[in-house]
């Protein structure tokens, strides 16, 4: 880990002042991925600037619009067991639970998370190349390991994911994040927050340097009971997504309204093919329209070997997120056994 | 094994160590185990290390300082937290509770020492104290009552000899005589 | 009462055979038991090793400049500046090394594997040398590398040295060939494991106390304080004096505590040259630059006659090894040992790749080698049509099939029946594809497991003190087994003392000699000698309570006498008795004091072989459309000779099942033959089961008298657990979907079949 300052503003604005100052700072919240990040020597900023000390960004509030603002220093436990949120946004409450453990939920924050980084081995490993890590010097996850990277959205330069389970519910629920900058606070619809890789891989989000997350806000809750968040990983807990689907449905009878899809572990961000929630507007729920659509949202797939399989595994993952979604019987995150 | 023949520890003086030499020590207050403590930490030194390396508590465990095996479980303002991953800076003010706080001054076991004992629910013994502070984390929290949802609470500790049943019978014995309380 | 038939005088005993909670429990539950990296000392520096970035070639240039600039930075050691040790390799020779020339930790600028410690940073703190260490600049010459063993199968050789202490593969038995080729029902396949690092929680990790005068206390992460001593003795020309090695407590090993690993190189080396108190702590990745379980391409073939009965068994292997050391494990041994077949042959060949050696890692070999077989044995009965049960009675022998000797005892016939019919396996519809629930497959499989019941030259002493008190003590160790708990059994019940009274000292070079803890052979070695002089000590204090003033037992012979309570009575009249305290006294002495050697009976060894067993029934629930697999109940039923502890042995065995589950749905170290690099080297991406994983786990001893595996009739459970366990889960995979996966670990990829190895 190298040497750093470290800064405890008081307010949302002093806070922004340390990181404009210091080209290279860091904000730390719940420190559970930077801090591991930092001992591999992956992330070295010279100024971290803790924000735990700042007011009003730890809170639940009703947003006055029937949504929910989840500040950005809410732990993910709170936000997961929080009444409002399991009675109004059960996909998130389920979606945060599926993610990680007690002790990390505990200590991480809503708006870490959407800042987690990838879990690609090369990244992780200072002794490899890795373009996102240190652009230019390559990525050897195409032809080496890459059994957890990305199918969809990949560029030649970076085929990692985006590994947060929090974040697919996010982007399902069209939540919003609320951001302040040296020019004052913006919102990012979470579909533009994260970005795909492109040739500028080194970058996760479209937040910029100088700005701070403020908090999370969800619209108006829609769906009931017909939700799901299911997640496929390599043990029954405790591990990263090889795909993940968040799935939410308006339905009429045994007829579609609306629908939204999002999909994790296969892409540089959450997963969304609004064309394909389309396809459900009006359908009869069913095995034959859920297996259309998940055609859709995996056009252009494209597997590098040993993430292949991911590919035939979203397909049969979105379908019966959607079946479970359909059915109101949500993937439970005890209870091993999948709906 | 009351007496286990070991070797002392060398005497380490607690707060007076290199860190005070520093120009980057920063003053924090923490209470650990219930006793009020003022330190200067590095702004690089994690809980962790700072428990063991600077008070010599080495009953907290360091498996992976990665927060991928919950060796390094403590009670932060009674919250379970995997400690590597917590700068000390950052949690100036906080109460600590470590495995070597859970017991009583008079060496009473905690009722969770007890049943992990009892059930024999550790072997080598270098996850335990993680397991027992957050098996009394997870009490505390309620969230967890059938073995299924002790299971899922209790993923973030690994135990590599295999305990985990045992673990489990352990911490469904406490809450069963919590519960007649 | 049971009577301990093997010596002189019978034991009587209270403790022994009864579950008893571990004597180091309140230890460790209160964080007090002090692991390797947990010692102190005045003036203590740290060490953080620099791990190289290829798999080989040289390095050409190392700039430890930037971190040396650090304040606090000591030293930095590299292969240019290490101080002289032993320049030959054999001298680095430890006592479980395979043939060939040890790995040689800055020895020069060679670059034999990735990951290899190429600079140690030592430093006033732990995160001084952690960030010096990430200053250090190492350029390397590349060369060409080779880390698959699939790619270089054609350069295959039998190691022209075998392994000590390892059973080479046996001699071919009639024609096995001809067998094959005439038999009406035969199964072949190639089966295959991930590598798997050992990974205990207790990352490696040396403390070296520097006492003056260049005598040294190292507190090492090993399964035999005196390998470590020997070692540290031999590569740093120092003498047994100058060293001692305390390591009361191991966090896990596994086997990755039998050889010294580099970090105790490290940590002597930094020590001997600073002349001050150092400690070298590896981290999680590092813990991947060591050994491992090998990998191995494995050909098995069956030929059977329609009545079931084994006309032809052959298995082959070809595993990795390091490119200087031949490792070797009894993988192939067990597929002709266990089941009567006439013509049988098992070959194991090496090829070199540029890895560190593969290590010895729980049961090393047998769950390697059984996967295979107990896998195509699940094969050949659904190609024969008869119960997977009735395959292995079918083909049951009462002798070693690897040799023609007597067994000192096999109970695994009443371990598949008892096993069976604790896990219902009458109830089991033999079609695949035939038990369902919900959207659930469900899966029955089993499969047998052994393990070589071994015995260890170990020494012991015992010394009884006139306030009542015994402490036992040996060399040996306790990485979770239960060693101490079961030594303080023992000697409890050979004098007759409460557990309370006595202390079992452990982990500390200047005990009594023993060889290193592993093969599942503690319990019976130091158990024996233990017993053995603790024997002696009760004859030296019943000589002292008949020979008293009035001795109430003078008239009696150490055989009508029991130990019990403290006291020395009758068996016919307990009234009539001496207390411990009382025979001292008469005695004179305030401690009688023996150590005796338990020696493995040669006469044994050259009529029989000795072996645990066991059936492992599983039940497993597969999602097959998104490939999830639950193991949702294990029975394992075990035969492995008497019990010291029931709970402490049930753990053993809950912990390998639980490796045996790791095995076959989780472990696997990925590589990147492209760097020659496994790359996912941290614990959220080596996957061991979590706590969500593991259900009903029940294990069952099956009774067995053995009189001749060990004195004491103790045959060793380290092992057993896992053996077998993997082959009975894919089996029940099999016996769920109708896909035989023949590649460990079984993941999702490999079920939902985009994968697929059948």
């Amino acid at each position: 880990m190298n040497r750093f300052s470290i800064a405890r503003p008081g307010s949302v604005a002093e806070a922004v002042r340390e990181v404009t100052t210091h080209p290279a700072a860091k904000f730390i919240a719940g420190g559970t991925n930077l801090v591991d990040l930092m001992k591999y020597d992956v992330e070295r900023p010279t100024h971290v600037v803790d924000l735990s000390r700042l007011p009003g960004l730890n809170t639940i509030e009703e947003t006055g619009e029937g949504g929910l603002r989840l500040g950005a220093l809410v732990s993910n436990t709170a936000a997961a067991y929080d009444e409002r949120v399991k009675e109004r946004y059960p996909l998130l409450s389920s979606a945060l639970l599926a993610g990680a453990t007690p002790q990390l939920r505990n200590a991480a924050t809503m708006g870490g998370n959407l800042l987690q980084r990838t879990r690609c081995y090369y990244f992780y490993d200072a002794a490899t190349p890795c373009n996102k890590r240190q652009p230019g010097t390559g990525c050897p996850a195409k032809d080496g390991v890459n059994r957890i990277h990305a199918i969809l959205g990949t560029s030649e330069h970076c085929i990692a994911t985006h590994p947060s389970d929090m974040c697919v519910a996010l982007a399902a629920l069209e939540a919003v994040v609320k951001v302040a900058g040296p020019q004052g606070e913006r919102s990012i619809p979470m579909a533009d927050f994260h970005r795909l890789p492109g040739n500028m891989p080194e970058k996760d989000t479209n937040l910029h340097g100088d700005e701070i997350i403020l908090a999370i806000e969800l619209p108006e809750p829609r769906f009931g009971k017909n939700h799901t968040y299911l997640k496929l990983r390599d043990r029954l807990s405790y591990a990263f997504a090889l795909v993940s689907v968040a799935a939410a449905l308006e339905m009429d009878g045994e007829k579609v309204v609306e629908a939204r899809i999002a999909l994790g572990g296969v892409a540089h961000k959450p997963w969304r093919v609004p064309e394909a929630e389309e396809m459900l507007r009006g359908k009869a729920a069913g095995r034959e329209a859920f297996s259309a659509v998940a055609d859709r949202i995996l056009q252009g797939a494209q597997g590098y070997g040993g993430n292949s399989f991911k590919i035939e595994l979203a397909h049969r993952a979105i379908i019966r997120a959607l079946s479970q979604a359909a059915a109101g019987t949500p993937q439970s995150q005890t209870d091993k056994r999948i709906q | 094994m009351a007496d286990l023949d070991l070797p002392l520890r060398q005497g380490f003086a607690p707060d007076a160590g290199i860190s005070q030499a520093l120009p980057d020590d920063i003053p924090i207050t923490l209470t650990i185990n219930g006793e009020r403590r003022e330190l200067h930490v590095r702004p690089w030194t994690t809980l962790l290390d700072l428990l063991r390396e600077d008070l010599s508590l080495y009953g907290t465990k360091k498996g992976c300082d990665h927060g991928q095996c919950g060796s390094c479980t403590v009670l932060i303002d009674g919250q379970r937290m995997n400690s590597c991953l917590a700068l000390a800076v950052t949690k100036d003010g906080c109460e600590v509770t470590t495995i070597e706080g859970l017991a009583a001054p008079d060496g009473t076991l905690h009722p969770m020492q007890e049943a992990f004992i009892e059930h024999d629910a550790f072997q080598c013994g270098y996850c335990t104290p993680g397991q027992i502070c957050s098996a009394v984390g997870l009490l505390k929290e309620g969230h967890a009552r059938t073995p299924e949802e002790i299971r899922e609470m209790m993923s973030g500790n690994i135990c590599r000899c295999g305990a985990y049943t045992n673990i489990v019978d352990a911490i469904e014995d406490v809450m069963a005589k919590e519960g007649a309380k | 009462m049971d009577q301990s038939p093997m010596f002189e005088t019978p034991l009587f005993e209270t403790h022994v055979g009864s579950p008893r909670n571990r004597v180091d429990g309140r230890l460790k539950v209160t964080g007090a038991a002090p692991y390797a990296a947990e010692f102190t000392a005045p003036d203590l520096a740290y060490g953080y090793v620099v791990s190289g970035a290829i798999a080989k070639g040289k390095i050409t240039n190392i700039d430890t400049s930037a971190a040396m600039a650090v304040p606090g930075v000591v030293q930095v050691f590299t292969h240019q500046n290490r101080p002289r040790t032993a320049w030959r390799s054999g001298a680095y020779q430890d006592e479980v090394a395979p043939p060939g020339k040890p790995f040689r930790p800055l020895y020069d600028e060679h670059i034999v594997y990735s990951g290899q410690p190429v600079a140690l940073v030592v430093a006033e703190d732990f995160e001084i040398a952690r960030y010096a260490a990430s200053l250090v600049r190492v350029t390397y010459e590349a060369e060409k590398h080779q880390t698959d063993v699939a790619k270089v199968l054609g350069e295959a050789y039998v190691p022209p040295k075998k392994r000590s202490g390892i059973t080479p593969p046996p001699k071919p038995k009639g024609d096995s060939e001809a067998a094959f080729g005439a038999s009406p029902v035969k199964v072949e396949s190639e089966y295959r494991i991930a590598v798997e690092h050992h990974n205990p929680m207790e990352m490696h990790a040396t403390t070296v106390v520097w006492e003056g005068g260049g005598r040294i206390t190292v507190h090492d992460k090993i399964q035999g304080a005196q390998n470590s001593q020997s070692y540290i003795t031999h590569v740093f020309g120092l003498s047994n004096d100058d060293v001692r090695v305390i390591s009361p407590f191991v966090g896990g090993a596994f086997g990755s505590g039998l050889r010294p690993q580099y970090q105790l190189f490290l940590a002597v080396m930094a020590a001997l040259e600073l002349k001050r108190s150092v400690r070298v702590t590896l981290t999680r990745d590092q813990m991947f630059t060591m050994g491992y379980r090998p990998d191995g391409v494995q050909n098995v073939a069956l030929g059977a006659n329609p009545d079931a009965r084994l006309q032809s068994i052959r298995h082959d292997l070809i595993a990795g090894t390091s490119t200087f050391e031949d490792y070797q494990e009894a993988t192939v041994n067990w597929s002709v040992m266990l089941y009567r077949c006439d013509n049988a042959t098992a070959t194991q060949k090496l090829v070199k790749i540029d890895t560190y050696t593969p290590a010895d890692m729980r049961a090393p070999g047998a769950p390697t080698g059984l996967f295979a077989m107990e896998s195509a044995m699940d094969e050949l009965s659904y190609k024969l049509g008869i119960d997977p049960v009735q395959l292995r009675l079918r083909n049951y022998s009462e002798v070693d099939e690897a040799n023609g000797k007597k067994l000192t005892s096999k109970e695994l016939r009443a371990a598949y029946q008892i096993g069976a019919e604790r896990f219902g396996w009458a109830r089991r519809n033999p079609v695949p594809r035939s038990m369902k629930e919900g959207r659930e497959l469900i899966g029955w499989g089993m499969a047998t497991g052994a393990w070589e019941a071994q015995m260890a030259r170990t020494a012991a002493r015992a010394v009884l003190t006139a306030d009542g008190r015994l402490e036992v003590a040996s060399a040996t160790a306790d990485i979770g087994t239960g060693t101490y708990t079961i030594l303080t059994q023992i000697g409890a019940d050979a004098l007759g003392l409460p557990m309370e009274k006595v202390t079992a000292r452990i982990g500390d070079s200047s005990l009594p000699k023993s060889p290193v803890e592993g093969g599942s052979w503690t319990a019976a070695s130091a158990g024996t000698a233990v017993r053995l002089a603790c024997d002696t000590v009760r004859q030296q204090l019943f000589k002292y309570a008949r020979g008293m003033d009035n001795s109430p037992i003078a008239n009696a012979d150490l055989a009508q006498v029991a130990f019990q309570g403290e006291r020395i009575a009758l068996i016919s009249d307990p009234s009539r008795f001496v207390t411990i305290a009382d025979a001292m006294r008469a005695g004179g002495v305030d401690r009688i004091e023996a150590e005796e050697t338990a020696v493995p009976d040669k006469l044994v060894q050259a009529r029989y072989s000795s072996y645990t067993h066991s059936a492992v029934f599983v039940e497993v629930r597969v999602d097959e459309e998104l490939g999830q697999v639950r193991v949702t109940r294990l029975v394992d039923a075990v035969a492995a000779g008497k019990i010291i502890n029931p709970k402490t042995a049930r753990s053993q065995i809950l912990g390998g099942v639980v490796f045996g589950i790791s095995m076959a749905l989780h472990e696997e170290s990925m590589p990147d033959h492209n760097l020659g690099r496994f790359m996912n080297h941290n614990l959220a991406e080596y996957h061991v089961p979590v706590n969500a994983d593991i259900h009903d786990i029940d294990v069952i001893f099956v009774e067995e008298q053995d009189e001749l595996a060990s004195p004491i009739g103790v045959k060793g459970l380290g092992e057993i657990g896992i053996v077998g366990t993997a082959a009975a889960i894919a089996n029940a995979v099999f016996h769920a979907t109708g896909k035989r996966i023949r590649e460990l670990p079984i993941t999702i990829d490999k079920v939902i079949g985009t994968k697929e190895t059948a």
